[in-house]
């Protein structure tokens, strides 16, 4: 008998997300999974429940029996205290949890003696990457949050040069540039807004390029990235200046959309009223950080409230709000965990016992079969995530010397042994060679500086061409054949025995030979040639 | 009409000029053309004015003409059909001709006595040492060039074939060589010599081949450029023999050309040039390889309709395409995908590893073939830093020149190559045929990062297949 994974319709009021969509059902099924979901789960997400059916999924009417019977359950929001009353010894439950944050509840789930993997723990390692359910949620928080951010706001975010006049465009300033914030800084900038953005990491930056915003540094001298690829608490010091920088933006910009959190931790009041005064009327704030209190003191969570002519945005469900996209991405990365827990034999034919030696599955893993296993222990240290600088991998490999380049100073032992060496040559040849030899020996080594010199110059992209020219030019050796086939000179000593006919014939075989290469190669090489244009 | 002997230096002199402009030119795409023709020109004065000078008797003309006529026929007509696929082919094989020719010139020297008859004892054997080292270089060459033609024209396998103790075959013959070049200066009589001559000619020709027979298919561009290098040093050994500037300074000239593109392909490579020689790739780092860890994890494949999608998304895109994209002669699709992503205002730009392809510059020049504008196609020490830029990094048929293990690996036999670093871009598309391993025989932990998605199948068919869903979308 094949697992049951069971999904619930979510039951927190407002909860518009579903954990599995038809697309995600149809694989799981091909998994060797049956799925079972509650009916009208999908309704806030807008699929309906024929689709589930049509993907392979059974639709159940009755909750209770949905959750006695299915061996694994996947959810997005924690289960309520009559849902946990549902569930039964040796169950698997997947969704968000919190641990942290639900101390009750992890009791309560742990006296069930369930196991429990919370999607909101997955090791932020580049493995389990494609299962981070929070990146996911993330990066739809930050595109909905623009997306609020213009339904509030009463102008266009693009600037243009219209008949009735000019439209000076949006200026976005986005506070952290995590999943939510980049996806915030696309968005708007995608729209036609000027997006600047700070973030207490300085080598985002170069992310929020991307994005196309602009990168507002503080300028103050600290390091601020954190284990697993967080923001961390600053210092005094740096606070200060970051709040100068907020100041003067949110008295520039239209509208401010703020991401900053620090895991565990209420998030930091970063947009005082004070700052809030001083922005224009009909400017708007998003807090994303409105369910750990607001980086905005006067955010309402959950709500919209206008001060001082500025709608303050605290929103705590805008995944939800976008429930179709969010619903299928988290499905994704069920899907994406199942696959690791298959693989690691964590679930199989009928049971369900967690590989507790994968990190991945380890850290996900909160309760298991009733016994509290969170916090896991200490992730390694970060190497894999994120962009913590460009570790000094591998004894940095040396930097290849560039085309053109001169190749740098010798160390002084060197060029000494190169040069005693060149002395010691030169010493023996101008010893026993005659003066005849020594003339051309001049020209030989002074040509090969020349090519030497030459050929340093040639791009690189012009090797292919270089090489054939340079055979092409190699035919010079013809020289040699032609004054070998009749020269006058041998009339002179005609007196000799002298093979005049093998001579010439070789000479004669060696010509055509070269005569091949000579107009073969500058023809091949001017045909090269003319292909290259700008 | 006959030339003295000063206005035949005059003419060599300015043949010589016109030689080093020529190589001059190259430096930007703008001269080049120019150049090359500095080239014809000075090929053209040094050939006439030695016709018409006091070395060439006039009964000489009609075999002159006849055989450059001939040689003239077979040259632009393979110049003309030849495929921009094939140039490595094409090169090696002109090595070869370069380097027989060499021999044939020396040898007719060395039949006639007028040659060294006015010479003094000391320039006599000095004389017959120039010989004997011109005949040597040509036969090497030759023979080197000709395997290299087999194996870039797949004629022979690519496979590097390593006899047992075969540096010691080298080295057997190399004293052979020697002894005999001993000999063959000390002693005066004709036949003697000859056997001398002619033994030395079998071993050179013989190491040739060994030499590069042993070679792997990833060397290929060093060992062309090598015999690129081989065919000046061969012509300059000829001048020296014959007296003749000119040959030795255009020998010096090309010579000192390929040696530069040798050490620029195995700085590329992190080799050096002596295990280069030496002996194949794939054999030597087998075992090491095997050694190492396998990086394990998923594969995440992709369809062209997917990848389509990605390009049209992307707004940064780098291409980076090696010998498979030789192969499947997909360059002209991948200029048709270049042009459409251009017209979406996305930007393309090619990365080019110095060995990628069989040749040095290769790549280029199958770009350039297929009308890819030069402005867009970058060396990989330009393009390396943008790829953290970059949306989308496509790489068309390359492995080993991407391999991250040159970097993360310290114990990987490429550790320390400089590769290009397309991990770093937001996506990256791998086109490859299966999941074999380069021909460094080493697994590639790129394709199994997160951002690396895999495009299977023949990089033409798959090309034309993402041009398509590039234009219907």
């Amino acid at each position: 008998m094949s697992l049951l994974i069971g999904v619930p319709k979510e039951t927190y009021p407002g909860e518009k997300r579903v954990a599995t969509v038809p697309d995600v059902v149809e694989k799981l099924v091909k998994q060797g999974f049956r799925v079972a979901v509650e009916s009208t789960a999908g309704d806030g997400a807008q699929i309906s429940d024929d689709a589930y059916r049509a993907a392979g999924a059974e639709v159940i009417a009755d909750r209770a029996a949905l959750w006695g019977s299915a061996d694994i359950v996947f959810k997005v929001r924690a289960p309520s205290d009559d849902e946990i009353a549902l569930m039964r010894e040796g169950q698997m439950l997947v969704s968000f949890i919190w641990p942290a944050q639900n101390p009750q509840l992890m009791q309560a789930l742990a006296a069930r003696k369930a196991t429990v993997l919370a999607m909101d723990s997955v090791p932020r390692i580049s493995r389990a990457q494609k299962m981070d359910a929070l990146s996911s949620m993330a990066n739809i928080a930050g595109y909905r949050a623009v997306v609020e951010a213009a339904h509030a706001f009463g102008r266009f975010f693009t600037g243009s040069i219209t008949a009735a006049g000019k439209v000076p465009p949006a200026k976005v300033f986005v506070i952290g540039a995590g999943v939510a914030g980049l996806a915030a800084i696309g968005a708007a900038s995608s729209l036609g807004a000027i997006v600047r953005a700070n973030d207490t990491r300085p080598e985002v930056a170069d992310q929020v390029k991307s994005m196309g915003g602009e990168f507002v540094p503080v300028p103050y001298e600290e390091e601020g990235s954190g284990v697993g690829g967080y923001a961390k608490v600053m210092s005094e010091g740096f606070q200060n200046a970051q709040r100068q920088v907020f100041a003067q933006q949110a008295r520039d910009a239209d509208i401010v959309i703020t991401t900053a959190l620090i895991p565990g931790r209420p998030a930091p009041k970063l947009i005082t009223a004070d700052m809030v005064k001083s922005m224009r009327q009909g400017s708007v704030i998003v807090d994303l950080a409105a369910e750990q209190g607001g980086n905005c003191e006067l955010t309402v969570p959950g709500e919209i409230v206008v001060r001082n002519g500025v709608t303050i945005i605290g929103y705590t469900d805008l995944p939800s709000r976008l429930a179709r996209q969010a619903s299928t991405l988290y499905a994704t990365n069920l899907l994406r965990l199942v696959d690791d827990l298959v693989k690691t034999k964590s679930i199989d034919a009928d049971a369900v016992d967690v590989d507790m030696n994968d990190e991945v599955l380890r850290g996900t893993t909160v309760i298991d079969k009733g016994e509290v296993t969170w916090p896991p222990p200490a992730p390694r240290p970060a190497a894999a995530p994120a962009p913590a600088k460009p570790a000094p991998a591998v004894s940095a490999p040396p930097k290849p010397k560039a085309h053109g380049e001169p190749s740098g100073p010798m160390s002084p032992g060197k060029s000494a042994i190169v040069f005693g060496g060149g002395a010691v040559l030169f010493l023996i040849v101008g010893f026993f060679a005659p003066r005849s030899f020594l003339e051309h020996f001049t020209v030989f080594v002074l040509a090969c500086f020349v090519g030497y010199m030459v050929v340093w110059n040639v791009k690189p992209a012009l090797h292919t061409p270089l090489m054939s020219v340079t055979n092409a030019v190699s035919s010079i050796i013809a020289l040699g054949a032609l004054v070998q086939i009749a020269p006058e000179v041998a009339n002179a000593s005609a007196s000799m025995s002298r093979p005049t006919e093998w001579i010439r014939w070789l000479s004669v075989v060696a010509l055509a030979l070269v005569a091949v290469n000579m107009f073969g190669g500058f023809a091949v090489t001017q045909r090269m040639l003319q292909m290259f244009r700008k | 009409m006959t030339m003295t002997t000063s206005l035949l230096t005059v003419a060599y002199i300015g043949a010589a000029i016109l030689f080093i402009l020529c190589l001059g030119g190259l430096s930007s795409q703008e001269t080049s053309r120019r150049g090359t023709r500095y080239g014809m020109i000075g090929m053209a004065i040094a050939v006439l004015a030695t016709i018409a000078s006091a070395y060439v008797a006039r009964s000489g003309l009609p075999y002159i003409l006849v055989a450059m006529v001939i040689g003239a026929a077979i040259g632009l007509y393979a110049a003309r059909i030849v495929q921009m696929t094939q140039m490595p082919e094409l090169v090696a094989l002109m090595h070869s001709l370069v380097g027989l020719a060499a021999m044939l010139v020396g040898y007719a020297n060395f039949i006639d006595p007028a040659a060294s008859a006015q010479l003094a004892p000391a320039e006599n054997t000095i004389h017959e040492i120039e010989m004997y080292v011109g005949v040597l270089i040509g036969a090497v060459t030759f023979s080197g060039s000709l395997i290299a033609f087999g194996k870039l024209s797949a004629k022979i396998s690519g496979k590097p074939v390593l006899l047992p103790a075969r540096h010691w075959i080298n080295l057997v013959g190399l004293i052979v060589v020697i002894a005999f070049g001993y000999r063959f200066v000390t002693i005066h009589d004709l036949q003697a010599q000859m056997v001398a001559m002619v033994v030395m000619t079998v071993v050179a020709l013989l190491f040739g081949v060994h030499m590069v027979m042993a070679i792997g298919g990833a060397d290929m561009p060093v060992v062309v450029s090598m015999l690129n290098s081989y065919s000046g040093w061969a012509a300059a050994a000829t001048g020296f023999m014959l007296s003749n500037d000119l040959l030795i300074v255009t020998g010096a000239l090309v010579g000192s050309s390929g040696a530069i593109l040798s050490y620029i392909m195995c700085t590329a490579m992190n080799r050096n040039f002596i295990s280069v020689i030496a002996g194949g790739f794939g054999a030597d780092t087998s075992k090491p390889a095997a050694g190492s860890v396998t990086p394990a994890g998923d594969v995440h494949p992709i369809t062209a309709a997917e990848t389509a999608d990605a390009l049209r998304q992307a707004r940064r895109v780098i291409i980076v395409p090696g010998y498979g994209m030789a192969v499947a002669q997909a360059q002209h699709t991948v200029y048709q995908i270049t042009t459409a992503l251009r017209e979406r205002g996305i930007d393309v730009r090619f990365g080019i590893h110095p060995v990628a392809g069989r040749m040095p510059g290769h790549m280029n020049v199958l770009l350039a073939e297929a009308k890819v504008p030069y402005d867009i196609v970058f060396e990989m020490d330009e393009i390396n830093e943008d790829f953290a830029d970059t949306d989308v990094a496509m790489v068309i048929g390359a492995n080993d020149i991407v391999n991250p293990a040159a970097q993360e690996d310290p114990t990987s036999p490429i550790a320390g190559m400089p590769v290009l670093e397309v991990w770093k871009a937001r996506l990256c598309v791998v086109m490859k045929r299966s999941m074999a391993s380069g021909y460094a025989g080493i697994d590639n932990p790129l394709f199994y990062k997160d951002n690396t998605r895999m495009l299977f199948g023949d990089a033409k068919k798959m090309l034309d297949e993402v041009l398509v869903a590039l234009k219907a979308g």
